[in-house]
Order: C-alpha cells, then sequence, then structure tokens
C-alpha cells in the first residue's frame, strides 16, 4: 500500500497509534470495495446530503468581467452548508464499519466541527470536538450549533489556541482512547490513509463537476480553481481532472495580510518540508523547526500543514498554488453577493478573488470552474469585523 | 561494548534497573535546566533524555507540554541544547544521553549533519517520538553511519509479532511504553505491566527500559523488578512546575530522583 506522495505524507505518529491506522487502513480498503458500503455512502449523499450539487454558470458575473466564463461548483448547497460533510458520511460509516461508539473531531472554523456532530446525531454517536479558544471566540455560532446537535465542545487553550492545537488535543485523545473511539479528521492531512480517505469521499464533487461540464458546455473546462487550507475540497474537485492533462489545475492559499509580511497561511508558497500531525509536508515554521502561527481572515484556511498530495502535485506541477490575501477575499465575497445572489463561505471567496482577478485578461471562451465550498452566513462578523479593522488603519 | 551497553551491563551486574531521567531542556530556561541534569545526574540518574522542546507536541501530556512552552517562550533551540549536551557529556563521560524529541525539529536541523554532530559531542543515540518503525529509514541510516542508537519505542498497542520486528533492528535499548495514551503521571499503572515487560524481554536482544506514568519510588521499583531500565520524566517536571522558588523546586526534583535512584535496586 502507498503510504506516501512522493516524499509527502507517510505516517509520523508514536507508536501507540500505528497499531490503530493499520487497523483504519484495512477497514477503510475493504469498504472501499464493499458495494454494500458504496450503496450506503451514495444513499446518504444523494438523501441526506442533497447531492448532487449544481454546477452554475455565474453569467452576470462573468458578463461584467468581460473574460472567462465562471463556474460555480455549489457545494455551499449541501446539508451543513460546506463540502466537509461529504468526508464526515464517510468516515462515520467507516466508524459504524468499525464498531465505535464515540466520534472525536478537530475543529478550526466550526464546519467540520458541526459536520461531524452531524453525522454524530445520524447515527447515534457520542460525540466530542476539539476547538481553540481562539476559534470558539470568533466562531460561537458553530459551538451552538454543535452543542444543539448533542456534541460536546472541548476547549483548547494551548499554544495559539487554534485549529492545529486542537488537531494535538484530539489526537492525544485518540491514543489514549482508540478502543471506542474513531477519530474524524476534517482535512486530506494527517497520517495515512486520512488523506487517500478523505480525498476519496470528496472526490464525488470532481467526479459530479467533470461530468456536469461536460453536458453543459460539451467541453471539460480550461482551468479548475479551489481555495487550499488542508486542502480537502480542492483535493476533491481535482480528483476529477487528475488524469486531463489540459485541465489547468489551481489552489488558492490564503495569503493573509500579504505574503512579505509573514502574516498568512500560504504553506506551500511560503513554507518549508517539514512534519506536523502525522504527515510531511509544507509547513510554516521558523529558522529552529518551530511551528508557526498562521494568519487569515477565514478561520478554515489557519492551517500551518497541508495535504501531502498538494505537495506533491506542486512539486510535480501538475497543480500551481498561488495566494490571495485578505482583502482581496473579503472583496470577492462582496461582489459574488451583489452580481449573483450568493454569499460565499470566506474559504471559497479566495478561489473566486483568483477566478475574478483572471478572468478579464482571458478570452470568452475559456471555461473556468470555482469550486464554492461552502456558504458565507457564518462569516458575516469576521467580515464586519475585518472592515472595521481596515477602516482604522486607514485612518 | 560501547558506553550504554557498559551502562546496562554495569548495572545488572548488581542486580538493579538503570535510571533515564528525561529532562526537558530550556525549562525554566537553559542555564537552569543544565544544572537541573546536573542535580539528577549527582543524584543517580545513568542515562538522561536531552527533551528538545517543540511547538506542537502531541504524545505529550500536561506537565511536559507546559515547560516545553516556557522552554520555547525562553528561546530553546535544538542549536542551545547541542551546545549544552557538549558541555554536559565533557563533564559526565560514563552517563548516557539520548537527545529526544519531534521529526520537524531534527528535519529542520538537517538528519546528517544532526547526526554527525551528536556523534562528535558524545550523544549516545536519538529518540524520534513521531517516527514509527515504518518510517525510520531517514534517521535510521544516518544514524547508522554516525555510529549513534536509534533508541525505538513499543506500545502496549504493539503486537508481540509486531514488537518482535522492532526489537530485532534494535541497538543500545528499547523502551517501552507502560500505558495507553500521552506522557504524564499515573495514580495507577495497569497490572499486566510486569507480565508484558517480561514476554518483552524474552523476546529482545536488547535491554527493555520501560517509561509513562511512573509517579514516585513504589511505582518505580515496581518496574525495575521486571524492567532493564526506568524512565522518568513528568514525575520529576511535576516538581519543577509546583508553585515556589526555583532553589526549592529544583531540590525536591533532585530529591525524587535519589529516590528513584534508591528504587532501582531489586534485592528487597
Amino acid at each position: 500500500m502507498k503510504t506516501h506522495y512522493g516524499i509527502y505524507g507517510g505516517q509520523y505518529v508514536a507508536e501507540t497509534l500505528m497499531p490503530i491506522l493499520h487497523e483504519l487502513e484495512k477497514e477503510y480498503l475493504a469498504a472501499r470495495e464493499d458495494p454494500a458500503f458504496q450503496e450506503e455512502f451514495r444513499s446518504l449523499l444523494k438523501n441526506y446530503v442533497g447531492r448532487e450539487s449544481p454546477l452554475y454558470y455565474a453569467r452576470r458575473l462573468s458578463e461584467h468581467l468581460g473574460g472567462s466564463r465562471i463556474y460555480l461548483k455549489r457545494e455551499d448547497l449541501n446539508h451543513t452548508g460546506a463540502h466537509k460533510i461529504n468526508n464526515t458520511i464517510g468516515q462515520a460509516l467507516l466508524a459504524k464499519r468499525m464498531g465505535k461508539t464515540r466520534l472525536i473531531a478537530e475543529t478550526g472554523a466550526g464546519m467540520h466541527g458541526v459536520a461531524t456532530a452531524t453525522v454524530a446525531a445520524l447515527f447515534g454517536f457520542e460525540c466530542e470536538v476539539f476547538m481553540g479558544t481562539t476559534d470558539i471566540d470568533r466562531q460561537a455560532v458553530n459551538v451552538e450549533r454543535m452543542q444543539t446537535l448533542g456534541a460536546s465542545v472541548r476547549p483548547v487553550s494551548e499554544g495559539s489556541a487554534t485549529l492545529k492545537d486542537a488537531m494535538n488535543e484530539a489526537l492525544r485523545d485518540w491514543t489514549a482512547r482508540s478502543a471506542d473511539t474513531f477519530y474524524v479528521i476534517g482535512t486530506v492531512a494527517g497520517p495515512h490513509p486520512y488523506p487517500l480517505l478523505v480525498k476519496d469521499f470528496q472526490s464525488v464533487i470532481g467526479e459530479e463537476a467533470r461530468r456536469q461540464c461536460l453536458e453543459q458546455t460539451g467541453r471539460l473546462p480550461d482551468e479548475v480553481v479551489a481555495c487550499v487550507g488542508g486542502g480537502s475540497n480542492a483535493m476533491g474537485i481535482f480528483a476529477g481532472f487528475l488524469e486531463d492533462s489540459d485541465v489547468a489545475l489551481t489552489g488558492v492559499e490564503a495569503g493573509g495580510a500579504g505574503i512579505a509580511t509573514g502574516k498568512h497561511a500560504a504553506s506551500i508558497t511560503g513554507g518549508r518540508v517539514g512534519v506536523l500531525h502525522g504527515s510531511k509536508t509544507y509547513l510554516l515554521q521558523d529558522d529552529n523547526g518551530q511551528v508557526l502561527e498562521t494568519h487569515s481572515v477565514s478561520a478554515g484556511l489557519d492551517y500551518p500543514g497541508v495535504g501531502p498530495e498538494h505537495c506533491f502535485l506542486a512539486d510535480s506541477r501538475r497543480a500551481r498554488y498561488v495566494t490571495v490575501d485578505d482583502e482581496e477575499a473579503v472583496d470577492a465575497f462582496a461582489m459574488l453577493a451583489r452580481f449573483e445572489g450568493i454569499i460565499p463561505a470566506l474559504e471559497s471567496s479566495h478561489a473566486l478573488a483568483y477566478a475574478i482577478r483572471t478572468a478579464p485578461a482571458q478570452s470568452r471562451d475559456r471555461i473556468v470552474v470555482v469550486n464554492l465550498s461552502g456558504r458565507g452566513d457564518k462569516d458575516m462578523d469576521s467580515i464586519r469585523r475585518f472592515r472595521k479593522q481596515q477602516a482604522a488603519s486607514a485612518k | 561494548m560501547d558506553k550504554i551497553q557498559k551502562i546496562f551491563a554495569s548495572c545488572a551486574t548488581v542486580d538493579r534497573a538503570a535510571l533515564v531521567i528525561f529532562c526537558s531542556c530550556g525549562y525554566p530556561d537553559m542555564d537552569s535546566s543544565e544544572q537541573i541534569i546536573e542535580d539528577a545526574i549527582a543524584a543517580g540518574a545513568d542515562i538522561i533524555e536531552l527533551g528538545v522542546p517543540f511547538s506542537d507536541p502531541m504524545a505529550d501530556g500536561a506537565a511536559i507540554r507546559q515547560a516545553s512552552e516556557v522552554a520555547l517562550r525562553q528561546g530553546a533551540t535544538l542549536k542551545g541544547v547541542l551546545a549544552m549536551a557538549e558541555r554536559l557529556s565533557k563533564r559526565h563521560p560514563d552517563t548516557g544521553f539520548i537527545l529526544f524529541s519531534y521529526m520537524n525539529v531534527m528535519l529542520n536541523y538537517g538528519l546528517d549533519a544532526l547526526c554527525n554532530e551528536l556523534r562528535r559531542i558524545g550523544v549516545d543515540g536519538i529518540l524520534a517520538v513521531d517516527l514509527p518503525f515504518e518510517e525510520r529509514a531517514e534517521l535510521a541510516d544516518p544514524c547508522r553511519s554516525a555510529g549513534l542508537h536509534l533508541i525505538p519505542l513499543v506500545s502496549p498497542m504493539t503486537s508481540l509479532e509486531r514488537a518482535a520486528m522492532i526489537m530485532g533492528e534494535a541497538t543500545g535499548f528499547v523502551y517501552s511504553v507502560n500505558i495507553c495514551g500521552i506522557t504524564g503521571v499515573r495514580e495507577k499503572l495497569p497490572p499486566e505491566v510486569a507480565e508484558r515487560l517480561a514476554s518483552l524481554k524474552e523476546r529482545s536482544p536488547v535491554p527493555v527500559a520501560a517509561g509513562f506514568g511512573i509517579a514516585d519510588g513504589a511505582s518505580a521499583k515496581a518496574i525495575a523488578r521486571v524492567a532493564d531500565g526506568v524512565v522518568v520524566g513528568s514525575a520529576v517536571i511535576n516538581k519543577l512546575l509546583a508553585p515556589g522558588e526555583l532553589e526549592t523546586r529544583r531540590r525536591d526534583a533532585s530529591e525524587l530522583v535519589r529516590t528513584l535512584a534508591g528504587s532501582m535496586s531489586r534485592h528487597a
């Protein structure tokens, strides 16, 4: 079994977790070949999540920009409001198959926490979600959503008190309680087999988008664009086009206050090879190998590492990784709302911003598919705070 | 015979276990931690694990995490730890020293450069917490070239078959984790620990040191009866984390190490 993507990925965990990862790998490979498992997964995606999600031609936006035709893959229309649910359904089915009774998860913005709490309720699992205290303050509504769904939220106050620290704490909990507990990782990071299984569960996005694009336009897109924090929505949509060498794949990292300021979360653009949370990856770290705090207006992109397959795709140049800073993302957020009546998540706004930036210089025949990975209702406070800070610093 | 082998052999001749003490380097600051290690050696530690702090210690409990966080705030670095290790190993040529950290800190330094430097300054081996058997090649090769031990871990989750595979390739010693979970003191060790250690020892070509969860002289004594070495970290660090004057806390830590050293003998 391949556990690495080039030099990236692997299983950099304490020995106590190794037998657990081996068991998970074995169960997952069996489930992957099991028609009953796949049938239950597909059926829940259809009837519970509401798939397939539309591929929507953003006509007014595209015509306003005067270049590429921009299509949106509407993952924001999924139950719970983001792509995260595709993965948590898959992992919950796996947990059930393995006889576990308790789910744990890490969350940053809270979307993966909500998606995990949701499937815990759906299947009757006990559920605990680890969340940094900084994020709990930033995302109060999602904390309430998780609690409403019956999950308990465990505050993590160590380190930077954000996503990476929540993931450390979840890994510690799992190390001690693997007998009854399944760790639902929210992105294509972490030790093997997580990057593989999360990609598989999210690849429905790319499969649908490819087929829908062919149906609607008669051809494949010229470019597929997605935001990259850990990179699960990007990996999910890229998965449908990896073999189509004429389709450009572009991952958009969070440029924060600007790469030059050091206040960003762009691991591929600004990081060096390192190891975090069980995986070799591009990592934002200081000269002594200590992991840096990240900065982004979007909590969901605030992660210092990135999925190992993205690192591999970057090195092999199959995908290209660019950055969009806070301000440009916030502007794209507003623009989509005004031109299309769709309020996108701040994470997805990064991908959108890149498409908006590049569209005008392109021909009107060019087709760009943007993964609109989530909806932006959760981000109203963040936007308001950002605008306020902006106004204050302009004075 | 190399230094680590000699330490375990000489302990065996007087029928006692070797005492391995984990120190959080840089806590509460670099100079004090050097003094704390001096104290531990004077109080009877046979081997020192030099814990290099990491920002994301995913296998560690509260005590080591807290100490690491302070150490990093005070500017502790791998380079600083190596400079300290060079001084310590010069002053204590018979004490074993094992560098103990997470992979990222070592990768960042460069694995070949690190192994060569450790050899030069008299450190005997490396324990990388997050480097399991499957990933070990990238560090095992430079360790071998430099003549360093790469100390592997086995845990209660490790099947005996897998343990035999891990131990079969080990040099120096094997670190057996007593409990499923992270580092830190436990009120009681699981009852199956003794039996488990006995079966590991039966299968291991190198000495087996056991750690995690050991609180005091009594639990150390129980482990010393069945293991070749006893590793204690958090219990000593807890003494240092306690409120009060640093001098007092240091003395308490050193007294604990003396008690632990006195518990290593297998004679009644």
